[in-house]
C-alpha cells in the first residue's frame, strides 16, 4: 500500500468512486481519476491538489457517511493535499513548518514586524522613525532604497527558489514533464482554468456550507484575493521601473499608477481574505481537514496584514504614523515572501502544477 | 391530530417529489411523508443516475434523436409485450416534456458518463447522480412551501368505497398521529427489501437475494393498498435484477457493485456448469436479465471467469477478481471442484472458433459445438492468472404495484378509479414493465407518472 494512512484512505476511495463515476461532470478530479485503474502515490497527490473542496461531490455521493463505504473525498483529498505539501517541500529539513503552520507563520510575522520597527529605531533616530516626511524619498529616509530592494529581492528570490524546488519534486512525482517540456496550450489552458477558479464551483452551483444549499462565495472571494494580490505585486514592480528607469522616487501621486494598482489590489486584499475567513466559518467541519486551520487563517491573515497595512500606509504617509506603518507593512510583506513555500501559499502553485497535468492528459487522450 | 392538507405524498424519491411540487405548483398544500431518515430519503432514486426521455433532436447532451416510436420498440422488446400499450404510449410522449420540465425543478444533465457511451444518444444522465437530482428536487420543493417529514412511518390508511381519509403516521418522537388529506400520491416503491415477502414467491432462494437499494424500500403502504381493495398490477416474481458481487452488502450497495465483464468471459454456477449464452447481446441491452438467470442457479451464485488478457477491457470494480495462477488454483478459492472447472473451461476453449473480435459490435468470435453457446466475443480463456468475480441476484425494484389510468388514478379491483388516489413511481411500475428493464426507465415512470399524479391530485383537491 502507500507509505501513510491518508494516501492509503484515499487510494480506497478512488477505487470506490472509478466504480461509480456518477461526479465526474463534477469537477476534474473524477475525469482525471478515470484515466487511471490503479493509483500510486504521484496519482493521488496529483488528485488531491486537483481539488477545491467545494463539497458537491460529498453531498451528491450515495455513499457518503452514514453509509457503511463511508465515502468522503473533500475531507480525505484536502488532508491529503496538505500532508503532500510537506512531502514535496524544500529544503525538506524545514517541511516540519507545515506541521503547526498558523504558529510558524505568527511567530515569523511577528518576529519580521519586529525586526523592522527596532531596525528602524537602531538606524535611524526617533525624530526620523517618528517624523512626518513627504515628497520623493520619503520612504527611503527611513530605509535606503537598494538597502529595502536588496532584502526584498533576496528574500523573493529564495521563495521563488523553495517554490521552484518543490514544485519539481511534485511534478516528477505525479508524471509532469520536468522542465519547460510541458505545452505551451496545457499551460494556456491550466491558466484559464486557475484564473477563473473554473472548478470551484460545486458541479456549477456554488460550494457547500453546513446545509445542502449551496451558498458559498468563496469563488468571489478568493478572486478579489488573488487579483488583489496580483494589483499589488504589479504596482511593486511598475514602482520598481519608475525607479530604476525613470528615476522616479516613490511615494507618489494618488492617480499615478503604481498607487492606483496599489489602491484596488489592496481594496481586493483586504476585503478577499475577510470574506474568505466568513466563508471558511460557514463550511461544514465533514468537509475540511481541521488540523489545518491554522495553516489556512495564518495566510489569510498574511494576505489581510499586507493590504491593510498597505492600505493604511497610503491614507497616513503624510503624518507620523508614516514610519511605524511602514516598518510594519514592511514586515508583513517580508514575512509573506518568507513563509511562501511552507504555508498555504503553496496551494496555488501545486493546483497550477495539477491543472497543467490535467490539461496535458485532456489533450492527449483527446489525440490518441 | 394535524391540520388537513391539500395532498398527502407517502415517499419520498423521484416519483414522490415530481408529484409533490407538480401539486404545490399547482396551488395544493402538500405533505411529503419519507418514512427514511433524511440521509437515506429518496429510496432507489439515490442509486440511480439517468432517465430515459424520448427526444425528436439532439440536444446539447444527447447525442440524437430518439423518437417515440423506437421507445416503444425498444420497451415492446425487453418487455416481450407485456406492458400496457395505452399507458406505455402515454407515457412516452410525455417523457418528451419531462426532459425540460425536471430541469425547470431544479435537475442538471450532462453527457453520458464514462462508460456509458452506448446510452449517450437515449438517456439523458443527472449531473452528480441520483442523490444530487434528489437534492436538487427536495431544494425545489421545500422552497415552494412543500412540507416533508422524515422517519416518518405510516402505519394505517384509512380507505372507504375507493376514497382515502387519512393515514396514520408514527413519529419517532411525538408517537402516532392521524393525517388528512384530500387526495392521496402513493409513491413509496416496490418490495424489495421485504425479504419475507419476496420469500412468499421465491421460497428459501430469496435469503440469497441482495438488495441493491435502502432496506427502507419494504412495500408497506403497497400492501395496504392491495389489502384495501386497490387493484393488483404485474407478476410478483417480476423485478428488476442484476447480477452483483457476492461480496457487496445485503443492502444498499448501488452501482458499483455491478459487473460488466459477463460478455468477456463465461459464467458458470457452483458446479462450474456453464448456463446462459454470455454472448447473446451488447452487454447494455441483456445487463439486466443475469440477476433472473443467477437466482435460478443452485445457491442463487454464479462466477464470470475470464483470464488477464481482458482485464482492463471494462470498468474498475469496487471488489477486486479472484486470482489463481492455474484453473484449478482459482477453483480452489472460489471453492468449486477444481477438475469440473477445468473440464468447463477446456470444453469452452476447444469450441472456440477463431473470428475478429470487437465488444463494441455483435462480432462474429463464437463457439461450436457446446452447450450452451456463446455466440459473439467467444475468445479461449487462456492467459494466467486466470480471474473471478462471484455474483448474486441483485433485486433493485419489484414490479408487483398497484393498477393505474392514465391519469395515474388507481383502479380498485372491481375495475373502478378511486375518487382520490394516485400511484407513481415503482409502486406502479408493473403497469408498463411487465418483465425486462431498459436502463433508465425506472426514472421516467417515476417522473412522468409523478407529475401526473401531483397534477390530478391538485385538480382534485381544489375541485
Amino acid at each position: 500500500m502507500h507509505g501513510t494512512r491518508i494516501l492509503d484512505e484515499a487510494d480506497r476511495l478512488m477505487t470506490v468512486c472509478n466504480s461509480c463515476r456518477y461526479c465526474e461532470g463534477l469537477c476534474a478530479v473524477f475525469p482525471a481519476m478515470e484515466m487511471r485503474r490503479a493509483f500510486s502515490d504521484g496519482d493521488l497527490n496529483y488528485l488531491a491538489n486537483l481539488c477545491h473542496s467545494c463539497g458537491a461531490c460529498y453531498v451528491d455521493c450515495q455513499f457518503s457517511p452514514p453509509h457503511e463505504f463511508n465515502v468522503n473525498v473533500p475531507q480525505t483529498l484536502a488532508v491529503a493535499r496538505a500532508e503532500s505539501y510537506a512531502t514535496y517541500a524544500w529544503p525538506q529539513a524545514l517541511s516540519g513548518a507545515f506541521a503547526r503552520n498558523g504558529l510558524v507563520i505568527s511567530i515569523v510575522a511577528a518576529f519580521s514586524m519586529a525586526a523592522f520597527i527596532f531596525g528602524f529605531a537602531a538606524l535611524n533616530d526617533r525624530g526620523v522613525l517618528l517624523g512626518v516626511h513627504t515628497g520623493p524619498g520619503a520612504f527611503y529616509k527611513l530605509m535606503p532604497h537598494n538597502a529595502m530592494a536588496a532584502l526584498f529581492s533576496a528574500a523573493f528570490l529564495y521563495a521563488i527558489l523553495a517554490l521552484v524546488m518543490s514544485v519539481r519534486a511534485f511534478g516528477r512525482d505525479i508524471g509532469a514533464p520536468i522542465g519547460g517540456r510541458a505545452d505551451g496550450g496545457s499551460i494556456f489552458q491550466a491558466i484559464r482554468d486557475a484564473g477563473e477558479l473554473r472548478y470551484l464551483h460545486g458541479g456549477g452551483v456554488g460550494c457547500y456550507n453546513e446545509d445542502d444549499t449551496p451558498t458559498d462565495r468563496r469563488k468571489l472571494f478568493h478572486h478579489l484575493t488573488f487579483y488583489g494580490f496580483l494589483l499589488c505585486f504589479a504596482a511593486t514592480s511598475v514602482a520598481t521601473l519608475y525607479h530604476y528607469l525613470l528615476g522616479r522616487e516613490a511615494p507618489y501621486p494618488w492617480w499615478d499608477l503604481p498607487v492606483v494598482l496599489g489602491t484596488l489590489g489592496g481594496i481586493g486584499l483586504v476585503v478577499g481574505p475577510i470574506g474568505l475567513f466568513v466563508a471558511k466559518s460557514r463550511r461544514a467541519p465533514e468537509l475540511l481537514d481541521e488540523n489545518r486551520y491554522g495553516m489556512d487563517v495564518g495566510f489569510i491573515a498574511m494576505l489581510f496584514l499586507t493590504g491593510s497595512t498597505g492600505m493604511l500606509l497610503l491614507l497616513l504617509r503624510e503624518t507620523a504614523a508614516m514610519g511605524p506603518l511602514l516598518a510594519l507593512h514592511l514586515g508583513a510583506v517580508f514575512a509573506l515572501f518568507i513563509t511562501m513555500p511552507y504555508g498555504k501559499f503553496v496551494h496555488g502553485i501545486y493546483r497550477f502544477a495539477a491543472l497543467v497535468r490535467y490539461a496535458q492528459e485532456r489533450r492527449s487522450e483527446a489525440g490518441s | 391530530m394535524g391540520s388537513k392538507y391539500d395532498v398527502l405524498v407517502i415517499g419520498g424519491g423521484n416519483a414522490a417529489l415530481c408529484a409533490a411540487i407538480a401539486a404545490r405548483r399547482a396551488g395544493a398544500s402538500v405533505l411529503v411523508l419519507e418514512g427514511a431518515p433524511k440521509f437515506y430519503r429518496g429510496g432507489n432514486t439515490r442509486h440511480t443516475r439517468n432517465m430515459r426521455c424520448a427526444h425528436d433532436a439532439a440536444t446539447e447532451i444527447l447525442t440524437g434523436p430518439y423518437t417515440e416510436e423506437e421507445f416503444w420498440e425498444d420497451l415492446l422488446r425487453v418487455t416481450g409485450g407485456q406492458t400496457d400499450e395505452v399507458l406505455a404510449r402515454h407515457m412516452i410522449r410525455e417523457s418528451k416534456d419531462i426532459l425540460n420540465w425536471i430541469v425547470e425543478q431544479g435537475v442538471r444533465w450532462q453527457p453520458s458518463l464514462g462508460g456509458t457511451l452506448s446510452l449517450g444518444r437515449t438517456n439523458s444522465f443527472f449531473l452528480g447522480g441520483g442523490r444530487a437530482m434528489l437534492n436538487a428536487l427536495y431544494l425545489t420543493a421545500e422552497r415552494l412551501g412543500v412540507d416533508v417529514e422524515y422517519d416518518a412511518e405510516v402505519t394505517g390508511l384509512v380507505i372507504e368505497d375507493g376514497m382515502f381519509l387519512a393515514a396514520r403516521l408514527k413519529r419517532p418522537i411525538n408517537g402516532e398521529t392521524e393525517i388528512r388529506a384530500t387526495s392521496l400520491v402513493a409513491a413509496a416503491g416496490g418490495f424489495e427489501a421485504n425479504i419475507e415477502w419476496l420469500k412468499q414467491y421465491w421460497g428459501e432462494a430469496a435469503d440469497n437475494f441482495l438488495i441493491r437499494g435502502t432496506p427502507y424500500n419494504r412495500g408497506s403502504i403497497l400492501k395496504m393498498l392491495l389489502d384495501k381493495g386497490v387493484q393488483k398490477v404485474g407478476d410478483p416474481t417480476q423485478c428488476h435484477a442484476v447480477a452483483i458481487d457476492a461480496r457487496a452488502p445485503k443492502f444498499d450497495g448501488g452501482i458499483i457493485t455491478r459487473h460488466d465483464s459477463v460478455v468477456f468471459g463465461i459464467v458458470v454456477n457452483k458446479h462450474s456448469q456453464r448456463f446462459y449464452d454470455e454472448g447473446e447481446d451488447i452487454w447494455p441491452k441483456r445487463y439486466a436479465i443475469w440477476g433472473r438467470l443467477v437466482a435460478a442457479q443452485p445457491d442463487q451464485i454464479a462466477y464470470i471467469i475470464f483470464d488477464s488478457t481482458v482485464v482492463t477491457s471494462f470498468m474498475p470494480t469496487l471488489f477486486p477478481p479472484i486470482a489463481g495462477q492455474t484453473v484449478a488454483e482459482l477453483a480452489g478459492k472460489l471453492t468449486l471442484d477444481p477438475a469440473a472447472l477445468e473440464k468447463t473451461i477446456a470444453e469452452f476453449n476447444a469450441g472456440v472458433r477463431p473470428g475478429t473480435f470487437d465488444h463494441t459490435i455483435l462480432d462474429d468470435c463464437v463457439t461450436e459445438g457446446i452447450t450452451p453457446a456463446k455466440t459473439h466475443w467467444a475468445r479461449k480463456i487462456e492467459t494466467p492468472p486466470y480471474l473471478a468475480y462471484p455474483v448474486r441476484p441483485g433485486i433493485t425494484f419489484t414490479y408487483l404495484g398497484t393498477r393505474v389510468t392514465r391519469e395515474a388514478r388507481m383502479l380498485m379491483a372491481d375495475g373502478k378509479p378511486s375518487a382520490n388516489m394516485f400511484a407513481a413511481g415503482e409502486i406502479m411500475a408493473g403497469n408498463v414493465l411487465g418483465k425486462g428493464y431498459a436502463a433508465g426507465m425506472g426514472m421516467t415512470i417515476g417522473s412522468v407518472f409523478g407529475r401526473i399524479a401531483g397534477r390530478e391530485a391538485a385538480k382534485h383537491a381544489r375541485n
